[in-house]
């Protein structure tokens, strides 16, 4: 038992590096990661009767570096019998015969060239997601599946999209070069990114799968940070996360949403603050900021009130002005406007609303209308509020979101039906 | 007068090995004919859609697009072959390939040839 779960641990954390380094000697993903979920295979069936070795992340190494050089000699073999099979070896890449014996067994981490070509913006967002979670990751597709709500063979069939598409368009196996190297980043920070918020959303019931998800996105951008430690973009993606992540516990209660204004600060993880908080400070003395440390120092600017009135507001609607001029997005011109209010008065957080609303851009986009009709109940003005509220409940499709939208929407109807039985009651 | 011919059909990924085989003996045989008749330039079968990127040109910003993205409107109006290193390098040629005239509108799509299969 303890040997099963000392493999299962050295897979978890080993197999993104085994199948990177084997994707680069053999030009083949599927390859690779067969090899490795042979090498694990063996250490399950190894390791419970001759002990666990000294080094087990060397012997699933070698183990997979093993069992590579096994199945390409089987296909040499098989091969050589079968010339006909030409048309399938052509389109390989031309590196499919693999120096073996040559290759050093730990050469510098080959998983920056396998983030990089698993992000690579030739491939669709979907097909990015599954294929960094699949090999660096080291989840099964199963898993993955299971983890965006979707079925086996959709899953299946994205990742094999994506590996023919590697394999047939040639995309390389490389970091880029400095003059585009900016822009893959951004993609490969979107994809971690993307991959902690479909963890973060709260979904009723399959809160444990999806926290896996949160934490396999910190994994990931740990690693990323680990081997790009001077892009400061890195560290900001990694701090917000940590920064989100350390008010999971607080969200929910009872399956129901929590606002952060309500939320009991005492369930806040500070482990995650305080290491949060500690590597957007690293992040900061690279001088260049960019998206990601902005939103993770509002984040932290929330993480260090004690309680929701002392929020530095001011503060907060400063750094959403440069997060605009990075990023011109009505979104974010929206979460200013929200904390406007906050810190100018709600009239005018409204007003500034109202403006945002006149382009028609967020319209069909929930969070403006949740966003309107939160400043509309703090103004004591029920009626326009429960109408707000009903366009957001058209518009929101998570459930704990709806069932809290519902919530809001029925309290400023009883207020609103109480105050017109206490106007009726004047009249008589 | 030059002419191209512009090969449409309905991808099939699961065609069986036989019909590949016969299709390919026919484009085969026209080939010949045209070559032996000198009326023959080039002829290259392409990969499937999967395969294929889109680079597209949206007010001097450039966005790459996983799959076949022309729109209804854009018209074939011309190709390259490049013998590019890698996917990456196709990507800056077509980069650098003017799409349109009406500020620039439109987008290349690059589509791998099947390497030696022809030759």
């Amino acid at each position: 038992m303890e040997a099963r779960l000392a493999a299962e641990t050295v897979f978890r954390e080993e197999s993104g590096k085994i199948i990177a380094s084997l994707i680069r000697i053999s030009g083949s993903f599927d390859r690779a990661e067969d090899a490795t979920q042979e090498a694990f295979a063996a250490a399950l069936t190894t390791w419970p009767k001759s002990g666990i070795p000294s080094n087990p992340a060397a012997w699933m190494m070698t183990a997979a570096h093993r069992k590579l050089i096994d199945q390409v000699r089987r296909d040499r073999t098989v091969r050589d019998k079968e010339d006909a099979v030409r048309y399938e070896i052509e389109a390989f890449a031309p590196s499919s015969e693999p120096n073996l014996e040559d290759e050093p067994m730990h050469l510098p981490d080959d998983r920056l060239r396998l983030i990089f070509t698993c992000c690579h913006p030739a491939l669709n967002r979907e097909g990015q997601v599954a294929l960094t979670l699949r090999t660096l990751g080291g989840l099964t597709t199963p898993e993955i599946a299971k983890a965006f709500l979707l079925p086996e063979p959709t899953l299946a069939q994205r990742l094999v999209r994506a590996k023919r598409k590697i394999q047939e368009a040639h995309i390389p196996y490389e970091v880029p070069p400095p003059e585009s190297l900016p822009e893959r980043l951004v993609s490969v920070q979107a994809v971690i990114y993307l991959i902690f918020n479909e963890g973060y959303v709260a979904a009723s019931g399959e809160m444990l799968i999806r926290t896996d998800l949160c934490a396999e996105a910190i994994r990931l951008a740990r690693v990323l940070r680990e081997l790009m430690p001077k892009e400061p973009e890195n560290l900001g993606l990694l701090a917000l996360m940590l920064l989100h992540d350390s008010r999971r516990a607080a969200r929910t209660r009872e399956g129901k949403l929590v606002t952060l204004e309500e939320q009991d600060r005492s369930l806040w993880d500070q482990n995650e603050i305080a290491e949060g908080i500690a590597i957007l400070d690293d992040a900061w003395k690279l001088r260049q900021i960019g998206p990601y440390q902005l939103q993770a120092a509002i984040s932290a600017l929330h993480s260090t009130a004690k309680k929701s009135a002392e929020t530095d507001w001011p503060q907060i609607v400063a750094i959403y002005g440069k997060l605009f001029e990075l990023n011109p997005s009505p979104v974010v011109a929206l979460n200013q406007a929200v904390a406007i209010a906050m810190s100018s008065g709600f009239a005018e957080g409204l007003r500034r609303i109202d403006l945002l609303g006149e382009s028609g851009e967020l319209t069909n986009y929930y969070l403006f209308h949740a966003a309107r009709a939160d400043i509309l109940r703090r103004l004591q003005r029920p009626a326009e509020a429960a109408e707000s509220y009903r366009s957001a409940l058209e518009l929101a499709t998570n459930e704990i979101e709806r069932a809290f939208l519902r919530d809001r929407l029925k309290g400023m109807e009883n207020l609103t039906s109480r105050r017109n039985h206490g106007a009726d009651g004047d009249n008589f | 007068m030059r002419y191209m011919f512009l090969v449409y059909s309905v991808e099939s990924p699961d065609i069986d090995p036989a019909t590949l085989q016969s299709v390919g003996e026919k484009h085969r045989e026209v080939m010949n004919e045209a070559a032996q008749r000198g009326v023959f330039e080039s002829a290259e079968p392409l990969k499937p859609t999967t395969t294929a990127t889109t680079v597209r040109s949206n007010n001097g910003q450039q966005q790459l697009l996983d799959g076949p993205f022309a729109e209804t409107k854009e018209q074939l109006a011309g190709y390259y072959i490049l013998n590019c290193k890698d996917l990456d390098d196709a990507i800056e040629w077509a980069k650098k390939i003017p799409t349109g005239c009406k500020g620039g509108e439109g987008c290349i799509e690059i589509r791998p040839l099947h390497e030696g299969l022809t030759h």
